[in-house]
């Protein structure tokens, strides 16, 4: 398997936040690039605003914000942070191997 | 020009309903503000929380929140079973709210920054779902294990206390004890209301668990280490009450079930609520001196615990039916409790907890300890000093007339108790072997009995059949020659 993963294959992540914070809003701008780099045109993005609906913090193991969670491909990763650290975030997330 | 001086006056509190803990903080934890309970593995702290947070709910009509980062839910409601609470119930009655927070290293990638507002987001969803007064963080130090960034992790604390404080709940915080301060992290820095030190010790394979209160702002409180005991019924705090001297003070007096003692004694006996020592070398008949008396308080309707720390219930009975007492229809009608139980088997602490549990639940008016010298001897004599000191004074704040046996070994003079507790005792019994012409038999003498002109002499001490007979000792033997 590649570092990018099976060409085609679909990825699924969730992007838990609160509100409009700043770090919530620079965790979706960096995620979006680097999708958009890496997975273009096979990727979606759900983001949850747990101010809307805190009870999924409970149900879904949410400690940190902004936290995401890759669903897709399994196996499930939690990266914590707004991603600002582009090359961790990429380690974290699988679409790199760690140096 | 009149000064108003300000009342003192001492901070809300949150009753805890846990037996003991309230007497030694005045009244509970400080409402509405965290407390932070600590101890190493084991000692406790868990189970504090669990019931502090339970009987709120169920005692006080104040819901709570438990956030627990260690076990899951199921492994805590497994817990607090073994103390008999039904957390699950309360959980469904919404009276509970239950959030297992998973914190693992393993699973958590940090890239930039962050902060746990999930946490505080789950916090205020535990608390309003049930409209919760009381919250447990246990143990909220697993945070530590779960992130890098302790700048992040140090900062969010202490607004994670802020916040619990602006929420106006009663947090009890637990934390694990570290080599050089309370907790390993540090959180005695957040918490500065009230620190708990839960302690568990193990001398000479006897394990005590003991209870410090380290600070209590705004509050006297004891600062003794205060033995507990977890049971069945959950925790239960031994106060060192009635240390002052201002127990009621009965003039009643009550038999000691044998004739011929009573009329050493002024003619009438015990003071009710005084304690009596009957101390003799082996064999000498304290147990039957004893047994006599529990027998006399059970036949006038009274009831008397009879707490056998040598023999078991039935063979107790058995021997005492041969010397003409029997204890048996009195224990069947109730009046009459035998218990018995090895002393070693507990350290010094628990058994005075559980003594206490049983005066309190069977509220006797008479208690019988035969004997207390194995107490004395599996623990220091400072120890057994204090836990008799603490005995005594219970069962006088109860009114309850206590006689102890004590076991002095031959070598000792007889007169000299190892353990100092003479000022403690009432009326101090005295058996020992005596000479009467050339016969070796024993007698019985009254060493002190405060308040009452009482016989000198020694009586020759007889058990029959039918009982104990005192006789008066013909000859010069009289004088009571002492034996090694």
């Amino acid at each position: 398997m590649t570092p990018n993963g099976t060409a085609g294959e679909k990825w699924n992540l969730r992007l838990y936040t609160a509100g409009q914070s700043p770090k919530s809003l620079a965790a979706l701008d960096n995620l979006k690039r680097m999708c958009e780099q890496h997975l273009a045109g096979r990727y979606t993005i759900e983001v949850v605003d747990l101010l809307k609906n805190p009870r999924l913090a409970k149900d879904d193991q949410i400690v940190a914000i902004p936290t995401l969670v890759r669903k897709l491909p399994e196996p499930l990763r939690r990266i914590v942070g707004d991603l600002s650290d582009t090359e961790r975030a990429l380690v974290g997330m699988q679409l790199k191997q760690q140096k | 020009m009149k000064m108003e001086r300000p009342q003192a006056r001492s901070l809300p509190k949150a009753p805890t309903g846990i037996h003991g803990l309230d007497e030694i903080t005045g009244g509970g934890l400080p409402r509405g503000r965290p407390t932070l309970v600590c101890g190493g593995p084991g000692c406790g702290k868990t189970l504090l929380a669990a019931e502090f947070l339970i009987r709120g709910a169920t005692q006080f009509d104040e819901p709570g929140a438990f956030i627990t980062f260690e076990e899951t839910g199921e492994e805590l409601a497994q817990n607090v079973r073994s103390l008999g609470f039904d957390l699950d119930r309360l959980v469904e009655e919404q009276k509970i709210a239950l959030d297992y927070v998973r914190v693992e290293r393993s699973e958590i990638a940090e890239t930039g920054e962050y902060d746990l507002e999930g946490l505080f987001l789950r916090l205020g969803l535990a608390i309003d779902s049930v409209g919760a007064k009381r919250i447990v963080l246990d143990t909220i130090e697993s945070l530590f294990g779960g992130f890098d960034n302790q700048a992040v992790l140090r900062s969010e604390l202490r607004r994670l206390f802020r916040y619990l404080k602006d929420r106006g709940v009663t947090a009890v915080i637990t934390g694990e004890r570290g080599d050089k301060s309370y907790t390993r992290q540090g959180l005695e820095e957040y918490v500065s209301d009230c620190v708990i030190l839960l302690d568990h010790r193990v001398t000479e394979q006897v394990s005590t668990r003991r209870m410090r209160i380290v600070k209590y702002r705004g509050t006297t409180h004891g600062t003794n280490e205060y033995p507990f005991l977890i049971d069945e019924e959950g925790f239960s705090v031994l106060p060192m009450t009635g240390l002052q001297l201002d127990h009621e003070v009965s003039n009643e007096r009550v038999s000691s079930g044998v004739p011929a003692l009573d009329a050493m004694l002024d003619g009438k006996g015990y003071y009710r609520g005084s304690s009596v020592l009957i101390s003799g070398t082996a064999g000498t008949g304290k147990t039957s001196l004893a047994a006599h008396f529990a027998q006399e308080s059970a036949r006038r309707g009274e009831r008397c615990l009879y707490l056998a720390f040598e023999e078991s219930p039935q063979q107790l009975m058995r021997n005492m039916r041969t010397i003409g007492v029997d204890l048996e229809p009195h224990v069947k009608k109730g009046a009459l409790r035998l218990h018995s139980a090895r002393p070693s088997l507990h350290g010094l602490e628990m058994h005075l907890v559980q003594i206490h549990k049983m005066v309190s639940e069977f509220k006797p008016a008479a208690v019988v300890i035969d004997p207390i010298s194995n107490f004395i001897d599996n623990s220091t004599a400072i120890e057994a000093q204090a836990m008799l000191l603490r005995l005594v004074d219970f069962l006088k704040a109860k009114q309850v007339t206590a006689v102890f046996t004590h076991l002095t070994s031959g070598g000792n003079a007889l007169e000299a108790t190892d353990i100092g507790i003479s000022s403690l005792i009432d009326t101090w019994l005295l058996l020992r072997d005596i000479e009467v012409g050339t016969a070796r038999s024993k007698g019985l003498y009254v060493l002190k009995s405060r308040g009452m002109p009482h016989a000198r002499e020694i009586r020759e001490f007889v058990v029959t059949r039918r009982g104990i007979e005192l006789k008066q000792v013909t000859g010069k033997a009289g004088k009571g020659k002492r034996k090694k």
